[in-house]
């Protein structure tokens, strides 16, 4: 009896979350379906799921149109390069306050986030003339630089609460055994903290892929990534909407398959560590 | 070698003192344990002998070195931690040979220490594992592997016990006995277990409140414990105290005597009680009398013992046994 | 905790990360500082010259600034307010046995990973568009008449927009939080005869509380500066019913090159997000560090 009910409680929970999903998943399905099918159909009134004929024009077009691959590295270099410049810089900010803490320490931590705060607007000007002057407009250098400041705060912050949890002791074990802090840093705390470097990796390389401020404002031709490269569709080729599907697609699928590999991982470093 | 010298040694964090000024001087090849209560600054004078915590003032001296601010790598003496502190990421193997790679010693050498170490700690078996795959004895004994594989000057222990489960623990305080005996390399050993201060010690330093309160080997403490502190911490189960009017004659507070020290009798005695729980250990047994006008008496007898709960019975003690406390809680000549 | 030595090491370790973030923070906010009190445009460079606190006046006294401020406020309050409400009735959802988890969860998470550009374009076009979206189908297909929402209902469409972009983020963090409570909690609440409600009300809820903190905290960052959806969709309008406080500044500054004016509204967006985070910082200061 109590294991039929059980399994009826399960069927109706199962059938509304997939319900739900579906229902959360359905804009993007129809995006990746809408880019296979041809403009007219696109725009039927009496839209088909599957029962169209399917094509790859529309990625044909995209590809003619305008330098995707181009956009594509750009983004690449932009949110592989900030996250490693800024791990750069993280890694040894986040070992001083996990190691080496002073009364200092929780202040200089919420300070380092209230940086997050601050809305890009109030340096638009400054950066924007800066990045004019120095001859940083439209370029991937200057991109990389602006992605590794803003997502500084959150790699600190990510990479102290993974330290956190390494055991002192540990790392003066590698003191006592005659190891110098170069020594320790490199064979005992980095191997140890790997998993929580690569989720730090990878969830800065998902937001810098998605970043759509600065990316859009600062470049042009050159230097625009994915994000910028989809924006210039939203007029008037927009209303083509199986060429504007395929272009979302081939700009949202790289990244929607690393976050679906990495999902686990992403959830304590999203949260700065309050979610285990 | 392996001699450690403490001149006038003191710590502060902020504006607490936690280690007030100590003397101690560390034998070549001895075996000396600090045991006390939490918190009485044991733990934190072997990280500063270790160099991992700084001295505020004083100096350490390792082997006749002015050794106070050489960081912990240089000073040769190797530790093992309460929670072994073993590397995660890396095989027996690995762990064991660290302090070697870090001491750029050749391969083939590193090879075979590694092998006479594992061979010693009965580790042969495990080097290719990782330190998670191993049992919480295995665990310890890698970290002392680790520990003495590369001959240190002196062994600092840093509670290493305490995570083991009572059986284990016994073996391990053999194992670790025995390899003192076997290398006579000096080992300074944290403890808050006073049973393992006195079965492994040469010599105990008991400590309170930051201060050293005696020095000794274990049979001295035990007998002539300086004080009331040290009466109380060593000797299970614990010392009995009885508060007295101050004597005339020798200004005596407190008098203590251990319970092993007590003669029972149902005919008469010094003071008369009332059994309480009574615990059988086969071997002994521990009764907890409840004495007019005093606290709970803890009375060690033999095992066959015939008394049961609620039986009234008389005490006394062993007048060249009584231990006289003054007001300070000093231990004052036994005049009886 | 440590010596001189590691000490020392420690300050120099992090030197790079707060000079540079220092530098970051303050250089351009002391140009902002400075632009704000001049009057100054891009197209009229070298006539710059120094008015005051006219530009604050201007932007202050601007209707659009009142109307792009509760827009803001609006746009923040209200995709929280979703994203929180949906994301925990999703987390305890999910956490439910039922087939086929992993699958459900993957979807529900897939539009985290959506940039806002193409969100914003898929919605604006293919799903909102009055004539060929998807939901105006829906409507002739009910015989209704569809709405223009973009037209009708700006801000509440970008508010929606926003919010399946976030709500999968509140829903992961909730999710992972609910199953981290512990089992026997809930089974001594059951002995004890409390109901569905009731157990969610004292036991789940409060165990939510620091994911909750964190989710507030994180997705404000981040909806305050809300811009690509707006530049995307509605461009602010129709008039300035869908433009907040970033995108307001930046019409100004880049688009009619009002450097000056749009200096004054970047120095009072810089308050307004000090306000909030003062508020936030508190709330995570209690409840985030341990």
């Amino acid at each position: 009896m109590a294991n039929n009910n059980s399994i009826k409680t399960k069927l109706i929970y199962t059938f509304i979350a997939w319900t739900i999903s579906g229902l959360i998943f359905f804009p993007i399905l129809w995006t990746l379906i809408t880019s296979f099918k041809t403009e007219a159909e696109a725009i039927s009134a009496s839209p088909s799921l599957f029962m169209f004929d399917w094509t790859l024009e529309n990625y044909e077009d995209v590809l003619a149109r305008s330098p995707y691959f181009n956009h594509f590295w750009n983004s690449i270099v932009i949110s592989i390069g900030s996250s490693i410049l800024g791990l750069l810089i993280a890694i040894p900010a986040a070992w001083s306050m996990a190691f080496v803490q002073t009364k200092r320490t929780k202040n200089l931590l919420m300070w380092m986030l209230s940086t997050k705060m601050l809305p890009p607007v109030g340096v638009l000007i400054p950066i924007y003339l800066l990045f004019r002057d120095f001859g940083l407009l439209d370029t991937k250098v200057g991109l990389v630089i602006v992605m590794t400041l803003i997502n500084l705060p959150i790699m600190v912050w990510m990479l102290y609460t993974y330290f956190r949890e390494i055991p002192n002791e540990v790392l003066e074990a590698a003191r006592m055994d005659g190891a110098s802090i170069g020594e320790e840093i490199l064979y005992v705390l980095l191997p140890i903290a790997l998993p929580g470097i690569a989720s730090t990796l990878l969830l800065n390389v998902i937001l810098a892929w998605n970043e759509a401020f600065w990316t859009l404002i600062l470049t042009a031709a050159n230097a625009a990534p994915l994000t910028a490269f989809i924006a210039s569709y939203s007029s008037p080729e927009g209303l083509f909407y199986a060429k504007l599907s395929a272009a979302s697609a081939m700009a949202i699928v790289p990244i929607l398959i690393l976050g679906w590999f990495s999902q686990k991982q992403l959830v304590r470093g999203l949260s700065f560590g309050a979610v285990k | 070698m392996g001699s450690i010298h403490l001149k006038q040694v003191t710590k502060d964090f902020g504006d607490v003192s936690v280690i007030k000024p100590i003397d101690l001087e560390i034998k070549d090849g001895e075996f000396i344990v600090f045991v006390g209560p939490s918190g009485c600054g044991k733990s934190t004078l072997l990280r500063m002998i270790a160099g991992l915590e700084d001295t505020t003032s004083g100096t350490i001296e390792i082997d006749g070195q002015d050794a106070t601010t050489t960081p912990p790598a240089k000073r040769g003496l190797a530790m093992v931690f309460q929670s072994y502190a073993l590397y995660p990421h890396m095989s027996v193997r690995n762990n064991i040979a660290f302090p070697l790679k870090r001491a750029k010693i050749n391969d083939d050498i590193i090879e075979e220490k590694i092998a006479s170490v594992a061979k010693t700690l009965n580790l042969t078996d495990y080097l290719d594992r990782k330190p998670g795959q191993l049992s919480g004895g295995q665990r310890q004994r890698v970290a002392i592997g680790r520990a003495i594989v590369r001959q240190p000057s002196a062994f600092l222990f840093d509670e290493p016990l305490s995570n083991l489960d009572a059986s284990l623990r016994v073996n391990m305080r053999l194992e670790i006995s025995e390899l003192h005996k076997s290398l006579n390399t000096t080992m300074v050993y944290v403890t808050h277990d006073q049973v393992e201060a006195m079965t492994m010690a040469d010599r105990i330093a008991v400590f309170n409140g930051g201060i050293i309160e005696q020095v000794g080997s274990p049979l001295e403490l035990y007998n002539n414990p300086a004080n009331r502190f040290v009466a109380g911490f060593i000797g299970s189960p614990k010392i009995n105290f009885i508060d007295i009017e101050p004597s005339t004659i020798d200004g005596t507070c407190s008098l203590g005597i251990r319970p092993e020290h007590i003669e029972i009798s149902t005919t008469g005695g010094q003071w008369a009680g009332k059994i309480g729980v009574i615990e059988h250990l086969g071997s002994e047994t521990f009764l907890h009398v409840h004495v007019d006008g005093h606290d709970t008496f803890t009375v060690k007898t033999s095992g066959d013992c015939p008394f049961k709960y609620g039986d009234e019975i008389y005490l006394s003690p062993q007048k060249n046994k009584l231990l006289h406390f003054d007001a300070t809680g000093k231990t004052l000549p036994n005049i009886a | 905790m440590a010596t001189t030595n590691s000490r020392a090491l420690a300050r120099l370790m992090l030197v790079p990360s707060v000079v540079l973030l220092l530098a970051w923070m303050l250089v351009p906010l002391c140009m902002t500082l400075y632009f704000s009190f001049l009057d100054y445009n891009l197209l009229s460079p070298g006539t710059e010259e120094f008015i005051g606190f006219m530009n604050y006046e201007f932007f202050l006294t601007d209707p659009a600034f009142f109307e792009s401020f509760f827009n803001t406020l609006l746009l923040v309050g209200g995709v929280l307010l979703i994203t929180l409400g949906g994301g925990i009735g999703l987390a305890i959802l999910l956490d439910q046995a039922i087939w086929g988890r992993n699958y459900v969860r993957i979807m529900v998470l897939a539009p985290f990973f959506v940039m806002p550009t193409v969100s914003a374009l898929v919605w604006k076009n293919m799903l909102m568009n009055p004539v060929n979206g998807l939901f105006a189908h829906f409507a002739n297909w009910l015989g209704m008449t569809p709405i223009d929402f973009f037209a009708q209902i700006p801000l509440l469409s970008i508010i929606v927009i926003v919010s399946w972009q976030w709500l999968p983020f509140a829903a992961l963090i909730l999710l992972t939080a609910i199953q981290s409570l512990d089992r026997e909690q809930l089974e001594a609440a059951d002995l004890d005869g409390a109901g569905p409600f009731s157990k969610f009300y004292y036991i789940v809820l409060p165990h939510l509380s620091r994911a909750i903190t964190a989710v507030i905290l994180i997705e404000t960052i981040f909806l305050l500066s809300i811009f690509a959806e707006i530049l995307v969709t509605t461009s602010g309008g129709p008039g300035y019913a869908s433009t907040n406080i970033t995108y307001l500044i930046y019409t100004q500054s880049l688009l009619q090159f009002d450097v000056g004016g749009g200096s004054a509204g970047g120095i009072v967006a810089v308050i307004i997000a000090n306000i909030v985070a003062i508020f936030l910082m508190r709330l995570i200061g209690k409840n985030l560090e341990d």
